[in-house]
């Protein structure tokens, strides 16, 4: 559906139906002092040819390694995305400031979001999706917030392995909420201590909040950390913040999560600026009523047709009013879009083969980085395309080096664990290739001696 | 339209039937089942919730609106009606018999007194 922005005869029409003389009348409770009362002071229109000139100076201002010297995952990985993603969502039909979700004028647009919802629950072994949240640390924001919703509980426990920025977020969220965060330091064992878990857990805990693989690429037992949480009763959150894994392990659902979340950028999306981003969230189905967004069901017309509409609407906020489940009354319509093209363009072997690829990537890698002198892996933990390794030397010096030869790697992880100074995560995907990885792995050698 | 007369009335269009044991069924009334429609679902409170009178115990949803669903009384809820998961049409169907909803022990069976009679709750509907 195409979005047309309102003609002048439009608004005037408006305005008459309403008895309004002018636009400024329906501002007029806005007192004088407080409005600005001259134009905005932004510079006025260029040519055409001017105005390439001026954006590509701006642009060269950036540091653009290029996916293939980019090195650094952290909850935002490089991926390979097939150009046909970019050129189907192009479409008006889907390229919109505004998601039509009425059923009468957006069957295909509700189709693809049906569709994204489908991968979604399969691939986080979930019984039911959501259309999508805006990213995948505020899909996390929610699903603990549900948790406690869910459990009439207000404590949720969170290991620091969960990745920080998503702690923040879910920080923020929470904070005026009543609800406890309880951080369980678990980072100097690199994965999640079951026993220390439910140690952390008692009748008060909503949820336990797992992310595997977790923030140093590890990979986490989550069926054991499923035994882990019974005895207290609280909720197990899954979250994936690279869900390309999941092409060769099971989603947290397997392993008996109640609520998923995951970052689905790695697919289809891209690493502009750190966005757009597109937060995956899904339950098991008896969790359906309390799951916050939108939700895309599949029925019958009276043709008996397939036809898609919104369903469970009474969740939502412009129905349950203060009383909804969540504030989103939107989703990321056109990057779920994009992630069900590129998904279903992988395919279930595709997929599998992407992430062996990465797998093979990220072991070769890390091969390769410890054959430098002094350099060591600093878990021994299984990962998938990311891990952490610890250097001899500064790390930030040599991260700084990198990047003015036009290599991205790191984060340092002493940024956010003061005791692992030097130690930083690296990240290879399906992007690089072995001479990729030995360019890197060099220029990392050149600099320990 | 049905107003049981051996029944206690809220405000809010629940019913009360207090037995014998100190123990209330509430429900809500014919009147409100109508008003709302076909009811899809009813969420119901966890037995063991102690509940005080006119806070909210569940949620009544319908094809056309979602409505709260406040207690008349105080007191523990002793069982909810789990065949409404399954069939939240017996509401429409028997709103004062089979679509019950919830069992409470009251806390002080006095708490009656300040509900509407049948005939007072009988007036309140047909103010509009």
């Amino acid at each position: 559906m195409r979005y047309i922005p309102l003609s002048p005869q439009d608004k005037e029409k408006a305005l008459a139906t309403i008895g309004a003389s002018s636009v400024d009348q329906l501002f007029a409770d806005i007192p004088e002092a407080a409005r600005m009362n001259h134009p905005l002071q932004i510079p006025g229109p260029l040519p055409e040819m001017d105005l390439m000139d001026w954006f590509e100076t701006a642009a060269e201002k950036n540091t653009h390694a290029g996916p293939r010297k980019t090195f650094i995952g952290a909850g935002a990985y490089v991926h390979h995305v097939p150009v046909a993603v970019d050129h189907l969502i192009s479409r008006t039909e889907f390229f919109t400031c505004y998601t039509p979700y009425q059923p009468e004028v957006s069957q295909g647009t509700l189709a693809a979001i049906y569709e994204f919802q489908t991968y979604t629950a399969a691939l986080l072994g979930m019984e039911v999706a959501n259309a999508s949240m805006y990213d995948g640390p505020s899909a996390l924001a929610e699903a603990v917030i549900m948790a406690c919703r869910v459990t009439g509980r207000d404590k949720v426990v969170m290991p620091d392995l969960v990745h920080p920025h998503w702690r923040q977020v879910v920080q923020t969220y929470t904070q005026h909420l009543g609800i406890d965060i309880i951080l369980a330091p678990m980072a100097s064992d690199g994965v999640c201590d079951p026993e220390k878990l439910a140690a952390a857990m008692d009748q008060r805990t909503a949820a336990v909040v797992v992310q595997s693989p977790n923030f140093f690429g590890h990979v986490e037992d989550m069926a054991a950390i499923n035994k882990a949480r019974e005895e207290s009763g609280a909720l197990l959150i899954g979250a994936v913040a690279e869900p390309m894994a999941l092409g060769l392990l099971q989603g947290p659902g397997a392993s008996g999560a109640d609520i998923c979340v995951a970052e689905g950028r790695s697919f289809g999306g891209s690493l502009g600026f750190g966005g757009p981003a597109l937060g995956m969230f899904a339950v098991q189905n008896s969790l359906a009523r309390k799951m916050p967004g939108r939700l895309v069901g599949k029925t019958k017309d009276t043709k008996g047709q397939d036809g898609y509409t919104l369903t469970l609407s009474t969740r939502e906020q412009h129905i349950r009013r203060e009383k909804a489940t969540s504030n989103i009354c939107s989703n990321q319509a056109l990057m779920a879009t994009a992630a069900a093209i590129h998904i279903s363009l992988l395919g279930q072997n595709g997929l599998r083969e992407t992430a062996l690829a990465n797998l093979a990537a990220s072991h070769y890698l890390a091969e390769k980085m410890t054959a430098i002198p002094g350099v060591k892996m600093a878990f021994d933990q299984p990962f998938f395309n990311e891990f952490a390794v610890t250097l001899p030397m500064d790390a930030q010096r040599i991260l700084g080096d990198l990047a003015s030869a036009g290599y991205l790697a790191g984060p340092n992880l002493g940024r956010w664990y003061p005791e692992m100074n030097n130690t930083i995560l690296l990240c290879a995907t399906e992007v690089h290739s072995k001479k990729n990885i030995d360019a890197l792995v060099a220029m990392i050698a050149k600099g320990t001696v | 339209m049905d107003f049981p007369k051996d029944l206690k009335y809220s405000k809010e269009h629940e019913w009360v039937r207090l037995g014998d044991d100190g123990v209330a069924v509430i429900g809500i009334t014919a009147f409100a089942q109508d008003e709302l429609g076909d009811i899809v679902f009813v969420e119901t409170p966890k037995v063991g919730q102690n509940l005080k009178a006119g806070q909210t115990f569940g949620v009544a949803e319908s094809v056309k609106t979602v409505s709260d669903l406040y207690s008349p009384v105080s007191g523990e809820v002793v069982e909810v009606n789990t065949n409404l998961l399954d069939s939240p049409e017996l509401v429409n169907e028997s709103p004062f018999g089979d679509g019950w909803m919830i069992k409470i022990k009251m806390d002080d069976p006095a708490e009656l007194g300040s509900l509407l009679s049948s005939q007072d709750y009988q007036k309140l509907t047909q103010k509009g």
